[in-house]
């Protein structure tokens, strides 16, 4: 625990006040040596570690709407790095230990919640695949378990092992997956940011990008012309929009992805659940809310509407896992837009334009990642060289067929 | 969007509906680079807009094309595929012969 909030409980002003987080809107500059586009987790986190590990500051986020509004503020907050692919566990790992440590490093309560996952595996084909991503997990000095139906009902009491007539057979048990606070997240970052001289500008879109021999030179905005050293683009849904801008066109397709949370109860449920062949994964939050969440719309759209068809077939399925809440209610509901890859990995890196880098395809697996990428992102800009870390994740993999395929990790789990 | 009005069935709730992705110009795959197949299968525009698209009613396995706006949500138009493909596309046939397919779209 911060020790500064024993210090703020104890003090009878509230201290924020002459302290706030964030400093005032100001003017834009006419020119910053790099542009971040999008003020999401992704955009912010790569601002904070460029100013904090590079000393780079003359650092604006360009963010259209609010600071962390996007799927930032509308994550359900897995934290969890079993992943299939050696590729993408090692990426993943680094995130989480990223992770533990923001609290104390932001002087700043994230929320970090360390409750274990567990992955339920209704067939032979997931126990053997469950099988490889604990070796695989094990070998990256993750903490990963096959575990029984007996071992399950220990766990997680309330849990129906027979859900949809589809028995439970065995369980991935994650022991480093976690929640945190989101919003707590993003203002950790930009606080961290700005009072190293990074600045945000909010309710400031960027409407064009400017090309000249290959390279980018300026982004315009709804608030003027801003020249620029480089550009990171951290957009998520948003990510083909913006690219076209560019002249890129991107292997990403856009798609809704809800959530939705009941009313609180008692605390019950410890280890977040999901169940990847019932499309949907439940957890209690700290205040006792459920959240439910499961896998995208079925087409591609620009909208972050609720649907009915999609409460009906999560909710079904989320009261065959815990057919007690059948009675609950819910309470919120709402919907991201999600950048999605084939291969359900991101697209990190260059671009084909020059000085215009990329961090997008993060889909409905992001969150967990925010660390991590505000980090590999900052070294690249910094350096201009790709870091190892994320070198699977170019673009270019597409052209040569090699892609990082974690489907079977992500589809309904994030 | 709750119901789409199927060319063949009429209008139906959109859960008898599954979507076949984007309607676009196929490549031939025994002349065509790397990069263009690569393009093919992974890239889109991925823009707003409308857009043209493949649909299947699942209770009757009947494919159609619909025109959507992919911001509102509005299905424009919705259509049988022969309006487009105005003659048969022989995959098995093209392969042998290495010829470039013709579908217009
Ligand atoms: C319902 C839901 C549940 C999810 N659950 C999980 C989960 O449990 N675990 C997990 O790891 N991930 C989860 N995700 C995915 C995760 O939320 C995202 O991958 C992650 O938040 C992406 O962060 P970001 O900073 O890249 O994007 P965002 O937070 O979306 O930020 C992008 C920002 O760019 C801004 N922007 C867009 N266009 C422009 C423009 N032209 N000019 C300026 N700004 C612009 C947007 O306003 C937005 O604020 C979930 C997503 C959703 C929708």
């Amino acid at each position: 625990m911060p020790f500064s909030l024993l210090k703020y409980g104890l003090n009878k002003d509230y201290p924020f006040e002459k302290n706030a987080d964030l400093p005032a809107p100001s003017a834009l500059k006419p020119h910053y040596d790099v542009v971040i586009i999008g003020g999401g987790g992704h955009g912010i986190a790569t601002a904070y570690y460029l100013a904090k590990y590079h000393g780079i500051t003359n650092v604006a986020v360009l963010e259209k709407g609010y600071l962390g509004g996007g799927n930032t503020a509308r994550n359900t907050a897995v934290i969890r790095s079993n992943y299939l692919t050696s590729e993408g566990v090692k990426f993943y790992s680094e995130s989480v230990k990223l992770f533990q440590e923001l609290s104390n490093e932001f002087d700043f309560n994230i929320m970090y919640s360390r409750r274990g996952q567990l992955t339920l595996a209704h067939s032979d084909a997931a126990v053997r695949g469950f099988r490889q991503r604990t070796e695989v997990n094990k070998h990256f000095g993750g903490k990963t378990e096959l575990i029984d139906p007996q071992q399950i009902r220990e766990l997680v009491p309330t849990l129906n092992m027979n859900p949809a007539d589809q028995p439970v057979l065995a369980g991935l048990w994650h022991m480093d997956g976690a929640t945190a606070r989101h919003d707590a997240v993003a203002w950790g970052y930009a606080k961290g940011a700005t009072q190293r001289g990074v600045e945000l500008h909010q309710l400031t879109e960027v409407t064009g990008v400017n090309v000249e021999h290959g390279k980018v030179t300026s982004v315009d905005t709804n608030r003027g012309k801003v020249s620029c050293g480089c550009v990171v683009q951290a957009v998520a849904g948003m990510s083909s929009v913006v690219a076209a801008m560019a002249g890129i066109r991107m292997p990403i397709t856009t798609y809704p992805l809800q959530a939705m949370v009941t009313q609180p109860v008692k605390p019950f449920l410890d280890p977040l659940v999901s169940s990847p062949a019932l499309h949907c994964y439940v957890q209690q939050t700290g205040r006792g809310e459920l959240v439910f969440g499961g896998g995208s719309d079925p087409y591609p759209l620009y909208s972050t509407r609720s649907t009915m068809d999609l409460k009906e077939s999560l909710l079904a399925h989320a009261v065959e896992l815990f057919p007690f809440m059948a009675n609950m209610r819910l309470m919120r509901q709402w919907g991201g837009l999600t950048d999605m890859t084939s291969d359900y990995s991101p697209i990190m890196g260059l671009s084909p334009v020059d000085n215009y880098y990329l961090d997008a395809g993060w889909g409905t697996w992001g969150f967990k990642s925010t660390p991590i990428c505000g980090k590999t992102m900052a070294e690249l800009v910094a350096t201009g060289r790709v870091p190892e870390l994320i070198e699977p994740f170019s673009m270019a993999r597409f052209d040569s067929f090699r892609q990082v395929n974690e489907m079977g990790a992500t589809a309904a789990s994030h | 969007m709750k119901i789409i009005n199927c060319p063949l069935n009429g209008p139906r709730n959109s859960s008898e509906f599954v979507h076949g992705g984007e309607l676009r110009q196929m490549p031939d795959p025994n002349n065509c680079t790397d990069k263009e197949w690569a393009d093919y299968v992974f890239y889109s525009d991925n823009q707003i807009g409308v857009i043209t698209e493949w649909w299947l009613h699942a209770p009757s396995g009947y494919w159609f094309i619909a025109e959507r706006h992919t911001g509102s949500d509005e299905i424009l138009r919705t259509y049988d595929p022969s309006e487009i493909f105005t003659h048969r596309v022989d995959f098995a046939e093209k392969v042998e012969s290495g010829q470039p397919e013709e579908i217009k779209a």
